[in-house]
């Protein structure tokens, strides 16, 4: 045993009878958040939900907590300044609320070690402290994919896309695969609105699609612009996205994707609260009641929600996965035998339309 | 009537219409600003604080003509800080323009707060009869709400003081000169107050018509950079009347286009579509302000401050 060795014992040894000591020192009294959003609050759907859960956090936690956000904070080199700034203001946590933000999160965790960063629908974890998490959306799209499929009477379906990552495409390929299960005769359009949140811009390509005789629009965009464009036609119906667009029932919002990160931001800020807060990567869906499909309303035949419903509750029970062979890829190849599942790396990765998708995705 | 793989060009044509007219508005009232020799860049805060006012008073009263004029009052109020601090006060005009689109981001959405997620009431679009029934016309020309009409009014209006009225000479003499402007009697304080108050009515309607019409409902920066397109298309149409009309249609035109051309399944990189409308309405622009026998250029006295003791 050389002197090294004697002392890094030592040392453990010593932190081993602090041990309980130092637990105590870790938690905190008080705990500053922060979030950094990509849009306004008032978006009434991502960044809306994401202020929600920050909410639940002040509610939860009361004076042990101060929450600071930053709205409409460009994806790129300005995040780096607002994390910057949100670290020398004291924050002890700060979550980042778009896939935009990854190299930015990251690069300034690495400066403020002591601080802890979460970084949502991200991968890169470079640094201890930071930890990312998401919501398997594409589980709700599963749902909505079988009404679309069941209620359009063009066949044609539009799905707005925002950019080109392997979350949307998830997405576009989980509506697609669930409504052609559905109706064999079902096509879909995507367009690619480059913006998460543009109500204009969101509500041309929803007047795009309709225009091109879509009647059943899937958005990927934060906005509710699609809902109201698709409300000025009759007989079009889209779905609530993010949050649940409740005032768009019953109908052109037959339905809706609502993320729910309210249970998820409460529990990583009280642990860091009580100091046992790690680096992780969290991916829950609908079990996890981080995704939830909000009301089906009365637009839709009775038999359409049943059938949504059957495909939600194998969801929920984990009976199903949304991503089950036979699946081929969009040139033919193959992707998952019979009754093959896609794994998580595959999902995350995601960069190909399944068979039957026309169209490229944009490099 | 289908070409470019599925794509109706009437349809295309009325879309584009419709999508151009917050541009037109804002930009045909910042050439009159501009031509009396004010910079005001705070064309987005004015359509911003247009949108949230119209779409607050058609909410409320129920009635989006009341909208429309909210709107206007709106945009007019909130240029009327800029006219003070800038006319007045002798402000800088960049400085305080660019502030003025902050301040009414912000005042936006706090106003905005109660109307999130509210419908406001609906706009038909004009009754024509048989007009709106004659084939491909019908649907380019007479298939529209009452604003697109207004928009396309604007711009001839516009045009017509600017270059047949004595108003329009008087406008165009501060603009390029304002102490030759002032030696001849003319006030030129009370001139640049008005084009002010009238660019800010114009951006406001823009906003009005992107809230109650285009999207329609209030989201927090709903004008998501309109005004900045303004303002570029003024100075790239040499600021003429008929050339504004132009970009707007332009940056409209291929916006709906391209978006068009993706839901048809178009094979063209996506990149490329999404860059063009501004890529495009420069280029054109450009090409036709290289004339050099009829150059553009701007009103001589564009952004500087004026005061009589000089």
């Amino acid at each position: 045993m050389d002197r090294r060795t004697l002392l890094a014992g030592a040392a453990s040894g010593l932190a081993l009878s602090l041990a309980g000591r130092t637990a105590l020192a870790q938690a905190k009294e008080k705990v500053k958040v922060g979030f950094v959003f990509v849009g306004p609050i008032g978006d009434g759907g991502w960044t809306f939900q994401h202020n929600e859960g920050r909410l639940a956090v002040e509610k939860e936690y009361g004076d042990r907590v101060e929450t600071i956000y930053q709205e409409s904070v460009p994806e790129g080199s300005d995040a780096e300044r607002v994390l910057t700034q949100m670290v020398l203001a004291g924050c002890d946590i700060i979550f980042t609320t778009s896939f935009g933000y990854m190299d930015a999160t990251n690069a300034v965790a690495a400066k403020f070690p002591n601080v802890k960063f979460e970084h949502c629908t991200g991968f890169k974890r470079d640094h201890a402290n930071v930890a990312t998490y998401n919501a398997r959306f594409y589980e709700g799209r599963a749902v909505c994919g079988t009404i679309a499929g069941m209620m359009t009477k063009s066949n044609k379906i539009g799905y707005i896309g925002s950019y080109p990552i392997p979350e949307v495409v998830q997405g576009i390929n989980a509506s697609f695969i669930h409504a052609k299960k559905v109706n064999p005769d079902v096509t879909i359009s995507v367009v690619w609105a480059y913006t998460w949140f543009d109500p204009a811009k969101e509500a041309d390509a929803a007047k795009a699609l309709i225009e091109q005789g879509v009647d059943v629009i899937l958005a990927h965009t934060d906005s509710t612009a699609p809902l109201a464009e698709a409300a000025k036609t009759p007989g079009v119906i889209g779905f609530g996205q993010a949050s649940d667009m409740a005032n768009y029932k019953p109908s052109p919002r037959v339905s809706s994707i609502i993320d729910n990160w309210a249970p998820y931001y409460v529990k990583r800020v009280g642990m860091v609260l009580d100091g046992t807060w790690a680096s992780t990567d969290a991916w829950e869906g609908i079990a996890g009641g981080e995704v939830q499909v909000g009301e089906i309303t009365d637009a839709v035949p009775a038999e359409v929600k049943a059938k949504a419903m059957e495909i939600h509750d194998a969801i929920a029970a984990g009976t199903y996965h949304p991503f089950t062979g036979p699946l081929n890829r969009q040139d033919g190849s193959a992707w998952l035998a019979e009754g093959q599942v896609a794994s998580d790396g595959d999902l995350l990765g995601m960069n190909f339309y399944v068979e039957g998708i026309s169209g490229e995705i944009p490099k | 009537m289908d070409l470019l793989g599925g794509i109706n060009p009437a349809v295309l044509v009325a879309s584009l219409m419709m999508a151009s007219v917050p541009i037109i508005f804002a930009a045909i009232g910042e050439l009159v600003v501009e031509k009396s020799g004010v910079l005001n860049l705070g064309v987005e805060g004015m359509m911003i604080i247009g949108a949230i006012c119209g779409f607050a008073v058609a909410v409320e009263t129920g009635s989006p003509v009341l909208g429309f004029v909210g709107g206007a009052l709106g945009g007019a109020t909130l240029s009327l800080i800029f006219a003070l601090l800038t006319q007045f006060l002798m402000a800088n005009q960049v400085a305080t323009g660019l502030a003025l689109t902050l301040f009414g981001l912000g005042l936006s959405s706090l106003i905005g707060q109660g109307y999130v997620g509210v419908k406001p009431p609906p706009v038909d679009r004009l009754d024509l009869g048989p007009l709106s029934d004659l084939p491909v016309l019908g649907t380019i020309l007479f298939h529209h709400d009452l604003m697109v009409y207004l928009s396309i009014a604007a711009v001839v209006a516009v045009w017509a003081v600017m270059h047949h009225t004595r108003a329009g000479l008087v406008l165009r003499a501060v603009g390029e000169n304002h102490d030759a402007a002032h030696a001849l009697g003319y006030h030129v304080i009370r001139i640049r107050v008005l084009a002010i108050l009238f660019g800010g009515a114009m951006a406001g309607l823009g906003g009005a018509y992107l809230s109650l019409i285009r999207v329609p409902q209030w989201t927090d920066g709903i004008t998501s950079g309109a005004g900045w397109i303004a303002l570029a298309i003024v100075v790239f149409a040499g600021w003429r009347p008929g050339r504004v009309l132009l970009g707007a249609y332009l940056f409209g035109g291929i916006t709906v286009l391209q978006l068009n051309l993706q839901a048809a399944g178009a094979r063209i990189p996506v990149q490329y579509l999404s860059m063009s409308p501004y890529l495009i309405t420069i280029l054109v622009l450009v090409i036709m302000s290289a004339d050099r026998r009829r150059i553009a250029s701007a009103p001589a006295s564009l952004g500087r401050t004026f005061h009589a003791s000089r």
